[in-house]
């Protein structure tokens, strides 16, 4: 599946493995698939792996465009 | 459950977990080779419970939860509960019960004797009592642990009426959905996931005096979930049920898990939840009433019967989006052994 | 990001598609979605009407890995957990489901000591392997590159530990050619593509270039709220409007034009790239990936020589081909609602949590269900 939800990871262990917390549901998962994973950082978890990050960055630029694109139409 | 749809494939030639699951191809096993076998009219619509003559309403189930013991309860509870709860729903204050038990072979005293201080303490809160049993032993393997059979008596106080329902009458549920089956799914250990759930396995008999205030239609979210027990509803009216998205309590908790695990919680079975009827004009009283309760603290107008929303019979869910969706019944089951 | 959900914004969004395909004078704009995800979001906002008021008509495209393994795969999972003793077979839900000539994993009797196990992530199947050493694993996995690199991470540490008792039967599956081989036989008309959003995480934006550059479509890739999708549909009318088709990128809080080397680093140490049948497009040239002969001991194909005819298989009636192929929609299929519903499919996609048939039907407007319900024709007797 696609599925991939957006979660914060709380801990990590030297293998890169660990936990993210989703809505207060704690999940086991791995995070191999990412460059430098720190605790704190926003992540997409599909079947137990982290696949990507979340850019806080871009986040707010996508939400920019939204605010932009709805006030256009009155 | 009138209403149901004729069976349109070939019954298979062995039983299937899926038939177990409270959903369509549940309802084709008792259409198909239950009812038929016992055909009187205390069985037709199905009730939770039966209503007999003498003002006596009567009604059973069995208890194969996994695991037995989870948080906020364990088979014990379940099984009081679950019976209690039938009898409530049918319009019934719940008096006397029987237990029955098939332990396996090699079951620890002190889990046994755990299960029945619990039956004793959902007993008290229910205000019911336990007044025969039996106890059965079979060989280890033969039995997953303990399995228990409840019957229960009450007195009818009051009657679903469902052709008084009108267009506009509301849609009500007493709490929020999915935490029983969460907290089963989660005390079976398998998905790496833990969260602070516990099940909403409780008595319903706060809902009593709304029999003589006007409620017209009451059921238990169990099995199946919340659309399908709104599904049968809906078959059984010339318009339809329209419920609000957005309006639904559902605990954060159990957002978060099932969005992770791709659960719909309108489809999850709860064991201390009803959903009901009030008349548009006794609505707000009604709900009042539930609301003053600690177990109805949550409850909602989550919907109402609709003329516009859909065609006679459908259930629609007014997404958060603004957009409108037919919702049915399940059909196989997302979780074995939930209640 | 909940405003991707709000009701106003929404309704806005609609508003400004609304805005744009009607001076585009070119008739209905037909996109195609790619991913079963996106199928699903579509359908369960009811968004697919209200984009069709708009001027947009989405159409499904083979996005669903369960609906386009052939059924002769899924019968030689069946054969493996019905023919040896001992054996678990561990895969996801919807898998389980999948009808085939044999039955379904979910309704065969398996062999003594054998069971199948649902799990939600390949790592539990790689557990299980490790806390029952007396038993056999194989995990039957089956996806897109959002799930293929996991499913090569089990592999790979399978290979590490040296686990006897751990295989996999895989189904995998990229996204970009059969996009090429639907464009190249032109059965279907299409405007432009919403790409698939965790799919393009690993593989980046390069892969779907071929798209406008030989083709000459617009595309988005979007996220997964219905905010995010229609925002991926301004996007596309945007490049339509300009006359400068591209590879836009909607998502970019989780896509990188560049996607995830590494988990694309451990799918090449892994697996290799081969030709595949897909169910209802044939054989794909390159389209599959299957794990190299290093780790051929972990690779259940080989572990267990099946033999694997995966043209055969298919059930007499089902278009679940055509439905993947965007040639027909679910309505249009004649068993759709009536022989073939989810209590009783006839295909993958009336199965899978993400195939055509079955979220139309779960998620459907009600003129399209194609089935009489029992109160309709009572007009509802309140009995």
């Amino acid at each position: 599946m696609c599925l991939g939800i957006p979660a914060k990871i709380v801990c990590i262990d030297q293998d890169k493995q660990g936990e993210i917390d989703y809505l207060g549901t704690k999940v086991r998962t791995s995070f191999m698939l990412l460059d430098n994973p720190r605790v704190g950082d926003w992540v997409i978890v599909h079947a137990g792996f982290a696949i990507s990050r979340l850019d806080e960055k871009e986040a707010q630029e996508t939400l920019a465009l939204l605010r932009e694109i709805i006030e256009a139409e009155g | 459950m009138t209403g149901h749809r004729p069976a349109s494939s070939k019954p298979p030639e062995k039983i299937s977990l899926e038939v177990g699951s409270g959903g369509l191809l549940m309802r084709r096993l008792i259409d198909g080779q239950i009812l038929p076998t016992f055909d009187n009219p205390y069985l037709h619509g199905l009730p939770d419970a039966s209503h007999l003559p003498g003002g006596l309403a009567f009604t059973t189930d069995g208890f194969v939860v996994d695991p037995i013991f989870f948080p906020g309860g364990d088979i014990g509870t379940l099984a009081v509960n679950g019976t209690v709860n039938d009898l409530v729903v049918s319009g019934a204050r719940p008096e006397f019960l029987s237990l029955a038990l098939i332990l396996e072979e090699g079951l620890p005293l002190g889990d046994l004797k755990k299960v029945l201080a619990s039956i004793r303490s959902a007993a008290r809160k229910a205000g019911v009592l336990i007044v025969t049993g039996d106890t059965k032993v079979v060989r280890r393997g033969q039995a997953d642990k303990l399995y228990i059979t409840t019957a229960g008596v009450g007195r009818v106080i009051g009657r679903p009426d469902i052709r008084k329902v009108r267009p506009g009458d509301k849609v009500i549920l007493t709490g929020p959905l999915g935490e029983h089956s969460l907290a089963v799914m989660l005390a079976r250990g398998e998905f790496g996931l833990a969260a602070r759930v516990r099940s909403d396995c409780a008595p319903l008999n706060f809902l009593l005096p709304l029999w003589t205030r006007g409620v017209l239609w009451m059921r238990d979210v169990t099995r199946g979930g919340l659309a399908t027990i709104l599904s049968e509803l809906a078959e059984r009216l010339p318009w339809s049920v329209r419920i609000d998205e957005h309006t639904i309590p559902v605990s954060r908790e159990v957002r978060g898990a099932t969005e992770l695990l791709g659960i719909d919680p309108l489809f999850l079975a709860c064991e201390g939840r009803a959903v009901f009827v009030a008349p548009s004009k006794k609505a707000p009283a009604i709900l009042e009433l539930v609301r003053r309760h600690p177990q109805g603290r949550k409850a909602a107008v989550i919907g109402e019967v609709s003329r516009s929303a859909g065609g006679p019979g459908e259930l629609i869910l007014s997404t958060v989006a603004g957009g409108l969706r037919l919702l049915e019944p399940l059909t196989s089951e997302i979780l074995p052994r939930i209640c | 990001m909940k405003q991707l959900r709000e009701r106003k914004v929404i309704q806005g969004l609609l508003e400004a598609i609304r805005r744009r395909t009607s001076p585009l004078g070119r008739g209905t704009v037909r996109i195609m979605e790619v991913c079963g995800t996106h199928t699903m979001t579509i359908h369960r906002y009811g968004l697919k009407d209200l984009l069709a008021q708009a001027g947009v008509e989405m159409i499904s495209g083979p996005g669903c890995p369960v609906c386009i393994t052939p059924g002769a795969v899924h019968e030689a999972a069946i054969g493996l957990v019905t023919g040896r003793e001992g054996l678990i077979l561990a895969t996801f839900g919807d898998m389980t489901r999948v009808p085939t000539r044999r039955g379904s994993l979910q309704t065969v009797i398996p062999a003594p000591g054998s069971m199948v196990k649902i799990v939600y992530s390949p790592q539990e199947s790689l557990d299980l392997a490790a806390h029952h050493p007396d038993k056999e694993v194989v995990f039957f996995g089956a996806g897109f590159e959002t799930t293929i690199p996991s499913i090569a991470s089990a592999l790979k540490q399978a290979g590490e530990a040296k686990r006897k008792n751990y295989s996999v039967l895989t189904a995998l599956w990229l996204i970009p050619p059969p996009l090429k081989a639907i464009l190249e036989s032109g059965e279907v008309k299409v405007t432009g593509f919403l790409y698939p959003g965790h799919v393009s995480a690993i593989i980046g934006l390069e892969p779907y270039a071929f798209i406008p550059r030989d083709y000459g479509l617009p595309g988005a890739v979007a996220g997964f709220e219905p905010g995010d999708i229609l925002l991926g549909i301004v996007n596309i009318l945007g490049q339509l409007e300009k006359g400068r088709p591209e590879v836009g990128l909607e998502y970019s809080r989780v896509v990188a034009a560049a996607g995830n080397p590494l988990a694309r680093r451990l799918m090449d140490e892994v697996l290799e790239i081969k030709d595949a049948v897909w169910r209802g497009l044939g054989l794909i040239p390159q389209s599959g990936l299957k794990p190299r002969e290093h780790y051929a001991a972990w690779d259940a194909e080989v572990k267990f020589k099946l033999r694997i005819e995966s043209e055969a298989g298919e059930l007499p009636g089902c278009r679940c081909g055509e439905v993947l192929r965007g040639l027909i929609s679910p309505p249009e299929c004649r068993m759709y609602g009536k022989k073939c519903t989810p209590e009783s499919p006839l295909g993958p996609c009336m199965v899978s949590f993400e195939g055509t048939c079955l979220v139309y039907h779960k998620y459907s407007q009600r003129q399209e269900t194609g089935r009489t319900r029992a109160g309709t024709a009572r007009k509802g007797s309140a009995s």
